[in-house]
């Protein structure tokens, strides 16, 4: 699904990504972990080509995605922050993105589920963050593309929409999709991914199952075992 | 690309600022045309208001979208679209629809008036190709400077330098150079020095067309030589081309290349 090879990135002087290597070819939930500045948001979107790396190559679908956008067709992406031009009203927007894909969506189940239909109407910047992320969700879930990028996707959601949510991740995933995910929530993290991909430093430091990771720090609980990572010594 | 042309487009024509800017000109079109009662000298006046308000408008319409749809351009950026459609369909977006307010906001008055019947109509037609030159040229020239600067006030405050310099200090430069290289023949100088500045060119373009170049002296007389005949014009017209599609091409360039 995603071949990532020697991927380097920097902006001016701050070396982000240093030769990422990833290799993921099979379907499930891979949580794209680290801490601040270690680059996860940088390889999300490298791989969106948003951001152009200096060295290094990404294929998607065993295409490259140098000089091509064709394969973002293959793509959904949740941006982190919920930023919409804000004189749209929300129907608009979601007419727009359909306008502009050309698939077939499914969004009235979507609109229904988080309880959207108010909104409809209502311009985009009068929104509260939490229901401009429930729009951003049904944005990036409406099309059926194989890959799908969530960059923080819980942020602003109340419980219920959280609940829907997860759900929703597992549905997709029960349908062979490869999804990515990050999320500074450990909990949401241990409760959906099956992988856990760790940065540091602009590299993978660990990549593997959650069991996996616990063994090797010697934890028993997730969330320690994701801060006392960065400790151990690695031989992987 | 059309479809981002589409969006960018209704968006404007639906902004507050759009028929300001239209009714603007309707308004400036009925006054003048009322108070000159003459067709020609209209288009005098009208041309050294468009010279200067119309780079001007274009270059902080310009900064101003594109520092504003930031969001939807990075909502774009990761759909199915080439980046430089996105880019290019925003600009022609804002292009285009200033380019109709000044045209249409200019062009029914003086259809009411009478332009048909009058002479004055191919001195009225080339006010308003000039005018949407200037308006594509500035336009661009502004995107491409909010595309190198991330800072907003920066990018803003290097735009209206630019129509500052263009508008006003480019001129000044030029009086004084040929103040102080008086002893020098300069007709051919001054009409190069004219050839670089968008906004020179307009004005020359049209006071030459104009029949006041009498006024203008022995320069006048070069530059109407050149200007005045069919292949001046075709220069002219080329290199306002040119000035339209250089900053074009370095908006394509340089967006293919930028992190978002």
């Amino acid at each position: 699904m995603i071949q990532v090879e020697d991927l380097y990135k920097k902006f001016g002087k701050n070396e982000v990504l240093k030769g990422l290597d990833l290799n993921i070819d099979k379907g499930g939930i891979f949580a794209v972990l680290g801490p601040n500045g270690s680059g996860k948001t940088t390889l999300i979107k490298s791989i969106l080509g948003m951001v152009v790396p200096n060295k290094g190559s990404i294929a998607v679908s065993g295409i490259s995605i140098k000089k091509n956008w064709k394969y973002r067709h293959e793509i959904d992406y949740l941006p982190q922050i919920a930023n919409f031009p804000g004189n749209l009203k929300v129907k608009e927007l979601i007419r727009m993105i359909k306008d502009l894909r050309q698939m077939p969506s499914e969004e009235e189940r979507l609109i229904e589920l988080f309880q959207l239909e108010p909104f409809l109407n209502k311009k985009l910047a009068t929104l509260s963050g939490g229901t401009k992320q429930k729009v951003n969700i049904v944005l990036a879930f409406m099309f059926d593309c194989p890959l799908l990028i969530l960059d923080e996707p819980t942020t602003g959601l109340d419980p219920a929409s959280l609940i829907h949510l997860k759900a929703l991740i597992q549905q997709e995933k029960n349908r062979g999709k490869t999804i990515l995910i990050t999320s500074h929530i450990m909990h949401f993290v241990a409760e959906v991914a099956d992988e856990i991909i760790y940065l540091l430093e602009g590299k993978i430091y660990f990549k593997g199952t959650i069991e996996q990771l616990k063994t090797k720090t010697n934890q028993t609980d997730f969330e320690h075992a994701i801060s006392a990572i960065a400790s151990t010594p690695t031989d992987a | 690309m059309l479809k981002i042309l589409k969006y960018s487009f209704y968006d404007l024509i639906r902004s507050r600022w759009s028929y300001v800017y239209f009714l603007f000109y309707l308004l400036l079109g009925f006054v003048l045309l009322f108070l000159n009662n003459d067709v020609s000298k209209a288009v005098i006046t009208l041309m050294n208001i468009i010279i200067v308000l119309v780079p001007l408008i274009g270059t902080i319409f310009g900064v101003m979208y594109y520092y504003n749809s930031k969001e939807f351009t990075e909502l774009l950026l990761a759909q199915p679209i080439k980046r430089s459609s996105i880019f290019l369909g925003q600009y022609l977006g804002v292009a285009g629809s200033l380019t109709l307010s000044l045209v249409l906001g200019l062009g029914i008055p003086f259809v009411l008036y009478g332009l048909f019947k009058s002479d004055a109509i191919f001195d009225f037609s080339l006010l308003l190709v000039t005018g949407a030159f200037l308006t594509m040229i500035f336009t661009a020239l502004s995107f491409n400077i909010a595309l190198s600067n991330e800072n907003r006030i920066k990018g803003f405050g290097y735009a209206v330098l630019l129509w500052l310099f263009l508008a006003v200090i480019y001129d000044g430069l030029f009086l004084m150079s040929l103040i102080v290289f008086k002893e020098y023949p300069l007709d051919s100088f001054s009409l190069a020095a004219t050839m670089f500045n968008p906004i020179d060119l307009s004005r020359t373009l049209i006071l030459l067309k104009l029949d006041i170049s009498a006024l203008l002296g022995y320069t006048g007389a070069v530059f109407k030589q050149f200007f005045g005949t069919n292949q001046g014009l075709i220069i002219s017209m080329l290199m306002l081309t040119l000035w339209t599609i250089l900053p074009i091409w370095r908006l394509v360039f340089k967006s293919k290349k930028k992190d978002f």
